[in-house]
């Protein structure tokens, strides 16, 4: 009896996918910058500006900030400067 | 996979060249609540080597590659991709063509140039192209024996694509029977011929398609009140030939989200030849 060696590839790209952990909530938004994401759905602002309202009679900080297209994730470039300038996001979905 | 036959091998391995380019958007396509999944229309001389149906019953059953080209796509989104429905895939409804949607363009009996070589892929060489495309609804028209009135329902019909006054933002392919074809062959009419006819018929009144505009909130933004309006954008009506030879009924292929905000179509060369270089998607 002859013995044969089988190599079984995985086509998938990631046996150990790197999960990393989600921020914790901050407890108040008092004293942080609030980034307002409109991800270019219809009426998606209407959302925002009524969020960016009720935040501004709290005296929160806001800023506004707006993905291309909702088809595609967030740009690279526009992650990393909402991250520099913003310590919470709230992202409006759509329609 | 999918039940495909080694042969088979070229096609699927074109379609997810076209499927992995930036254009074509294939997160986005799967991540949409819409409809849309992708459709492959497989042109040249592969086609009929491989067994490919592009005549009765086209877009159906019982054809074991056009039935598992599509699924092993979708496989591949799924298993290597990790394209899972309720995962990355967030489909309200979803379409039947998400199992697999996958088709040969009638070549040898077409009247017309052929969707490949409209696409820049040239003759004699053999394509697939990818389109995020919606299930096929029916365009019946059995009355109509000129081409300017058949015209006149195709674009009636391809209005109601997305929603009637949803305009620009959907693409669609017509998939265009042997005897509606006939009809405009007769007189002569191309495929470029039949687009700029249709189109003449889908140019819309910003004001009749305005948000709130005949008492339907859906719409365009009502700062377009005073434009004129395009069903489809330039490159965003497509024609392929393929269906039996009875029945005056033809097909529409609704679109996704179009162009650099959604998905483009995509065309690549398949390589079936050990010679085939790398070439280039169109």
């Amino acid at each position: 009896m002859t013995s044969t060696t089988l190599t079984l590839l995985d086509p998938t790209s990631e046996r150990s996918p790197t999960i990393r952990a989600l921020t914790s909530r901050p407890a108040t938004l008092d004293g942080l910058t609030v980034a307002l994401l409109d991800i270019s759905k219809p009426r998606g602002d209407v959302f925002l500006n009524r969020l960016e309202e009720r935040l501004h009679e709290r005296g929160i900080q806001t800023r506004r900030y707006r993905k291309p297209t909702y088809t595609k994730p967030a740009p690279v470039d526009l992650r990393h400067q909402i991250a520099m300038e913003c310590q919470a996001v709230i992202e409006a979905l759509a329609d | 996979m999918a039940g495909c036959l080694p042969e088979y091998l070229p096609v699927i391995i074109a379609a997810v060249e076209a499927a992995c380019t930036a254009e074509f958007n294939a997160h986005g396509l799967l991540a949409t609540t819409y409809f849309a999944g992708p459709v492959l229309i497989v042109n040249g001389p592969i086609a009929a080597r491989i067994g490919m149906n592009s005549g009765v019953n086209v877009l159906g059953q019982g054809n074991r590659a056009n039935a598992t080209i599509g699924r092993a796509l979708q496989l591949i989104i799924r298993n290597v991709g990790g394209g899972l429905p309720g995962g990355v895939d967030r489909a309200t409804l979803g379409n039947p063509g998400k199992v697999g949607f996958a088709f040969a363009e009638s070549e040898a009996t077409s009247p017309w140039t052929s969707l490949a070589t409209e696409r820049g892929i040239p003759l004699g060489r053999s394509a697939v192209t990818l389109f995020a495309g919606e299930g096929p609804r029916a365009i019946v028209d059995q009355k109509s024996r000129t081409a300017d009135s058949l015209a006149r329902s195709f674009a009636a019909c391809l209005a109601s694509v997305g929603h009637p006054k949803l305009v620009v933002g959907f693409d669609a392919v017509v998939v265009v029977s042997p005897e509606h074809a006939r009809t405009f062959a007769a007189e002569g009419w191309d495929k470029d011929r039949l687009r700029t006819e249709i189109m003449s018929h889908l140019q819309f009144n910003g004001a009749d398609v305005i948000r709130g505009a005949g008492g339907i909130a859906e719409g365009v933004p009502e700062h377009l009140v005073g434009a004129t309006l395009p069903k489809f954008r330039d490159g965003g009506l497509w024609f392929t030939f393929a269906g039996g030879e009875a029945g005056m009924f033809s097909a529409v292929i609704g679109g996704w989200v179009s162009g650099t905000e959604g998905s483009s179509m995509i065309t690549t060369v398949i390589k079936d030849n050990p010679d085939d270089s790398q070439e280039a998607h169109r």
